[in-house]
């Protein structure tokens, strides 16, 4: 394993307040890999993704992607270097359309500016407008939902609303993929469809996944590495089977606290 | 009863109206995108038609020159409005930012005041032909050309919003900033653009008014008029202001016939706007076309 990290958290510690979100977390995920987070309830899955994302700025410690400190930028330059997530809470726009929704995560790939858009039929902003849809397309019938792509989003049910969030943070065209909780409140059967994309966005689109997700029959199938959080704390990494057989893992899921830390609570 | 009259209110009504209604879009453009409740909209009108004024007169452009000029400096004032005074003021009260619209209002009402008078002037006559006939009513050419420019700036706004990139990432950054970001959208841009594609629309507005009544601080006026138009139509909804912006355009000059031939209180045309205003929030107060918020404990 000798490959350069895609993307490395290097002690990084988040506080709000007097809250201890994370403490001390280092990882890394590799290209090609897909990555899970899992933890019980407050643990700082969603913190650590919200620091990777940019949404929130670790109070210490860095994070690199490719190699380059991202700690300091914005959630919308980290999309544009490559870093697509999804929400554990849907947050679709609800009253655009399916295709519309999907054509934002273009946003930072369609270099037509303000003036060359008001030139749409003249200059080359048709061409390359085009060339996004076909690949908007791509991505629409890869995840099966050619029959709701105008659509009002809010309208859908909330499986194809997942599917459709996902398709938008695929627009994004990133390297590493965030997917907060993808198979939350599904049944069986979305499950399982939820769990072949990833398997194929990762293996066929060759995205790199870092995935928070309590579902451990899921996590356990298709992940390479699991990272365990408990308290704002990694207590195990490994691989699934690795992972499952650690003691720390079995205390922190059986519900016994650990006597070194202290409860900590996720504010968000 | 005078039926002739009527028409010519009613006219009247319709081309003030969508002159209304592009305004209170300007207003609204605001209020979506960056959630500021803009009290200088007005004074964006009068900065604008002072501008072009300027422009005519001072310099002696030609009026299309005078025009595009004016658009341009316009680009530029809202922007730097955004950056400098809003934009640090992200994520402060409500009521901090509104305090600072109403200051940036009373402070151009006053700064034009100094440098242009108190008294209304003319524009130079732009057209040839001062009125033309419209199936057998005096309408002024450039109401003509209020109304034309008025649509065109509607469609233009919604080609906009739903085909172009830059549209299509403010309607997301409306919805939901975080998640805009998550997409790559820069909000700050979204908020800057936005403050200066209305700041354009407005002083288009400004000049129309100002060529057909000259310019003078009673423009700001369209200002405190938008708040019925875009109350009824709903404070979040572009259609919702253009119709709300019809309509009170309509209903004031209808009010003004009711009074003028039979009640002859005086003055109707002013306040009825404001009546419907008071109704609108008892009875509707989210509008026409608004979103309710709905609030999750």
């Amino acid at each position: 394993m000798a490959e350069a990290p895609i993307l490395a958290a290097e002690h990084v510690s988040l506080r709000f307040g007097g809250v201890r979100a994370l403490t001390d977390v280092s990882f890394e995920v590799r290209p090609g890999e897909i990555f899970s987070i899992i933890g019980p309830n407050g643990a700082g899955k969603t913190s650590m993704v919200n620091c990777v994302s940019g949404r929130y700025r670790p109070t210490e410690g860095r994070v690199t992607f490719e190699g380059q400190d991202i700690t300091r930028l914005g959630p919308n330059r980290r999309a544009s270097l490559g870093i697509g997530r999804t929400f554990q809470n849907l947050a679709l726009f609800g009253h655009m359309s399916v295709l519309d929704n999907i054509m934002v995560g273009r946003h930072h790939l369609l270099k037509a500016g303000f003036l060359r858009g008001m030139l749409y039929w003249i200059g080359g902003a048709q061409r390359e407008e085009l060339e996004h849809r076909r690949e908007v397309e791509e991505i629409i019938d890869f995840l099966e939902i050619q029959h709701v792509r105008k659509a009002p989003a809010g309208t859908l049910p909330y499986g194809l609303r997942k599917r459709v969030e996902l398709a938008r943070a695929m627009a994004v065209k990133p390297k590493l993929i965030l997917l907060d909780e993808p198979m939350a409140g599904m049944n069986l059967e979305e499950k399982e469809d939820m769990a072949r994309f990833i398997v194929d966005l990762n293996e066929e689109w060759g995205m790199t996944v870092l995935m928070i997700e309590h579902d451990m029959g899921v996590v356990m199938d298709i992940s390479h590495r699991v990272m365990v959080l408990d308290f704002g704390r990694k207590i195990a990494e490994g691989r699934p089977e690795e992972v499952l057989a650690d003691p720390h893992v079995r205390r922190a899921y059986l519900g016994e606290a650990d006597e070194v830390t202290q409860p900590a609570e996720e504010t968000v | 009863m005078d039926l002739n009259l009527l028409v010519q209110l009613t006219l009247n009504g319709l081309i003030v109206g969508t002159l209304y209604g592009v305004v209170a879009m300007s207003f609204v453009l605001i209020y979506k995108a960056s959630q500021v409740v803009n009290f200088a909209q007005g004074e964006f009108l009068l900065v604008g038609a002072w501008v072009c004024w300027w422009f005519l007169v001072d310099w002696q452009l030609p009026f299309w020159a005078g025009f595009l000029f004016t658009l341009v400096f316009m680009t530029l004032f809202g922007l730097v409005l955004q950056v400098v005074v809003l934009r640090p003021l992200i994520g402060e009260p409500v009521i901090s930012v509104i305090m600072a619209t109403i200051g940036l209002g009373i402070f151009f009402q006053a700064l034009m005041k100094w440098i242009f008078g108190v008294f209304a002037k003319p524009f130079p006559p732009i057209f040839p032909v001062e009125r033309v006939q419209v199936l057998g009513l005096e309408v002024q050419t450039v109401y003509l050309l209020s109304l034309g420019i008025s649509l065109l700036i509607m469609l233009a706004f919604a080609w906009f919003f739903t085909s172009s990139k830059h549209g299509l990432a403010m309607r997301a950054t409306a919805f939901d900033q975080q998640v805009a970001q998550s997409l790559g959208v820069s909000v700050p841009k979204v908020f800057a653009m936005s403050w200066a594609i209305s700041a354009v629309v407005s002083a288009v507005a400004g000049v129309v008014v100002g060529v057909v009544n000259g310019v003078s601080s009673a423009l700001s006026f369209y200002g405190i008029k938008v708040f019925p138009a875009v109350i009824l139509g709903g404070l979040d909804s572009i259609l919702g202001a253009v119709l709300g912006g019809i309509i009170i355009g309509l209903l004031e000059n209808w009010a003004h016939y009711v009074d003028s031939q039979w009640l002859n209180w005086g003055n109707m045309f002013q306040i009825a706007p404001f009546y419907a205003l008071v109704l609108i929030l008892m009875l509707k107060p989210y509008g026409l076309f608004g979103t309710k918020n709905i609030e999750r404990v």
